[in-house]
């Protein structure tokens, strides 16, 4: 790798890059600053936060009570539209998922060192995204004390899943998804406890940090295999998280239902799952860089190349949208003609509206470097596009259920008070996992923000270069 | 075996301590050099150099990777083929029982799981995690070991070693301490 040294370095040549980490850190400043975010007392705002999120946990709570005794009728699911809010949030929290490991393991492969301040944080949101999923489909099913029926194992009815239906592909898709995805956040975590196991004071702290740190003590032999084990994992986790929104998509587009029948979903699924994504982790970091201080690690670097990320994929969802549209015009099915139009202008006419407006308009302002370059602006789009792309499912899911072949079979769907009782709790289960993450855990990846500092030796598998800084 | 390293070495090794990256890597290269076997340096963060120096074997790692990914594909495919086919055939829209292409994404997603759950085991197993007591934690500047300082420790089993002889070789090394590692 050429470095730029001092004398051939000039700025017209090169346009500034703002630097991954701020210049004068060194790995002791690192680590100290990292791990005392979790040392430290616990500050005031982080009590009202949490209690916020357990408060909307509670109401999730709540709502499946409500929905265990009395069953899914309390939803508005109902013919025609059998999926609703159900399935709406289980596509949009497990898209949301996609960004973590889309940072934590393809950005790793293209040595893409900036990932390494934010890959931990998006790892934590890729699980906690997909436990709120993963809820979805079991309390779909209606009975969801017998969900493990979905598992293929021996039992006394003789009986076992259809494994040509991509329900159960998406049984598989997402069940390995979740864990594969702790697995790789735990092995990332291993030397990062170890760490906190060392510096915590209190003995209680340095019990609890060290029996998950399993006794790492950064033998060279252990890196080295570690090292390689990582690489593995990333390698592994890269065709899997494109596997999973793809299968998630094929339960729509191996259906005859027409807007759901598309060669393109898969793609077009891929890519708006990597757009929530990156605006969730966006909404996230920049409320939470604020409130630790962190400016130092997440920078105006990581701002700049997630919003690019973003305008990125975002494109690719609009040219989605362009092509559903085209595919039914172009098809010359009746049905699939209808159905565009009745997106477009049938009764959800505002949701379409709506979508276009969040996903497909203001999205453009990051063509803006100064917007860009703005934590407010920024974090203004993000919100946009995370109503957006929900929008995207609504749109996809009942709007295209309500209205199938035989007119008398239409009708409207609507969530009721419980789907979004339902709704507002999975996002407290996610807030409030979230809060006892930042705070019981390191949520920048110390070991290796250590090798990307100026005076760090080395340069790994896992860093990247450490001479990207700007003089 | 009769004689447990206890009874043999009243201690378990020496431990130098560097500032710098550089300093270990120069220190580890010369340990290799004098002929030390039982070597080891604990860093803060992985240093490719420093395996180099040791000339470490390769990782392992890979095989077990591919072993676990293989077993899980064939494992996937055989549990749909004989489940489909064999042990509880269903005519499905008039689809073959042995409809392949539908078997593929199960088939796919146990060999990842299957490879990953060996990479992760296979990791921990290779490194002999978890290890809930090893001597080098006696050392209380070794707590900063996961912070910024870089170590390196000299077994007393190894057949070159001499408590006196191997401190000084340490010192002459840029050690800015050495301190004895017990059992």
């Amino acid at each position: 790798m050429a470095t730029l040294d001092d004398a051939s370095y000039s700025p017209a040549a090169k346009p500034y890059k703002p630097p991954v980490v701020a210049p004068g850190h060194t790995p002791a400043t690192v680590t100290d600053k990292i791990s005392s975010v979790v040392l430290q007392r616990t500050p005031k705002w982080w009590y009202v936060a949490f209690g916020v999120s357990f408060f909307l946990l509670m109401i999730f709570m709540m709502a499946v009570t409500k929905l265990f005794l009395t069953g899914v009728g309390i939803w508005g699911i109902n013919q025609p539209a059998g999926w609703g809010f159900d399935i709406i949030n289980f596509v949009w929290w497990i898209g949301i998922g996609h960004a973590g490991t889309l940072i934590s393991a393809i950005l790793l492969l293209l040595r893409q060192e900036w990932r390494t301040s934010i890959n931990r944080f998006a790892e934590a949101m890729t699980l906690f995204a997909v436990a709120c999923a993963g809820m979805y489909p079991v309390l779909h099913t209606g009975r969801p004390w017998l969900a493990y029926w979905l598992l293929p194992y021996p039992n006394t009815m003789g009986l076992w899943p259809q494994f040509r239906s991509p329900l159960i592909w998406d049984v598989f898709a997402v069940s390995t998804y979740a864990t594969v995805s702790l697995m790789f956040w735990y092995v990332g975590l291993v030397p990062d406890l170890a760490t906190l196991r060392d510096r915590s004071k209190h003995k209680l702290a340095k019990i609890a940090y060290g029996i998950p740190a399993m006794g790492w003590r950064g033998s060279v032999k252990h890196w080295h295999n570690y090292e390689v084990a990582y690489l593995l994992l990333a390698g592994l986790s890269t065709p899997l998280v494109l596997s999973v929104h793809t299968v998630v998509s094929f339960d729509f587009a191996i259906g005859i239902i027409p807007g759901w029948h598309a060669t393109i979903f898969p793609p077009y699924f891929v890519a708006g799952a990597v757009y929530a994504g990156f605006a969730m982790v966006l909404t996230l970091a920049l409320p939470l860089r604020a409130a630790f201080g962190l400016h130092d690690f997440i920078t105006q670097r990581h701002l700049q190349n997630m919003a690019k990320v973003m305008l990125a994929t975002g494109l690719i969802v609009v040219y989605g949208y362009a092509m559903e549209i085209f595919f039914a015009w172009y098809s010359g099915n009746h049905y699939e003609a209808f159905m565009a139009m009745n997106r477009v202008l049938g009764p959800y006419k505002y949701h379409w509206m709506t979508l276009i407006l969040c996903n497909a308009i203001v999205p453009q302002l990051l063509w803006i470097r100064k917007i860009r370059n703005s934590p407010f602006w920024l974090f203004f789009v993000s919100m946009f596009i995370n109503v957006g792309m929900w929008l995207e499912r609504y749109i996809i899911i009942p709007v295209s259920l309500h209205r199938d072949f035989l007119p008398s079979s239409w009708g409207m769907y609507r969530g009721t008070i419980w789907d979004w009782a339902t709704f507002i709790g999975t996002i407290g289960l996610f807030l409030s996992l979230l809060f006892l993450f930042v705070r019981l855990l390191p949520m920048i990846s110390i070991f290796e923000m250590r090798t990307l500092v100026p005076d760090a030796k080395g340069g790994t598998n896992l860093g990247g270069e450490t001479t990207e800084m700007p003089r | 075996m009769s004689t447990t390293p206890h009874a043999k070495h009243p201690m378990y090794g020496l431990m130098a301590e560097f500032h710098t990256a550089e300093e270990l890597i120069e220190a580890v290269h010369k340990v290799h050099e004098a002929g030390f076997h039982n070597v080891d340096a604990l860093t803060p963060y992985p240093i490719e150099e420093v395996a180099h120096a040791l000339e470490l074997p390769r990782s392992k790692m890979p095989l077990i990777v591919l072993g676990g990914g293989i077993t899980g594909g064939l494992a996937g495919y055989m549990l749909q083929y004989w489940s489909q086919v064999l042990e509880y055939p269903m005519n499905i829209g008039g689809r073959p029982f042995h409809s392949w292409p539908a078997f593929i994404v199960p088939t796919f997603e146990m060999t990842i799981l299957f490879a990953a759950l060996s990479a992760v085991l296979g990791m921990f197993a290779l490194n002999g995690l978890p290890e809930p007591y090893h001597p080098v934690f006696n050392v209380p500047r070794f707590a900063l070991a996961s912070r910024d300082l870089y170590f390196l420790v000299i077994e007393a089993r190894d057949p070159k070693f001499d408590p006196e002889e191997t401190r000084r070789f340490l010192l002459d090394l840029h050690a800015s301490e050495v301190s004895e590692v017990a059992h």
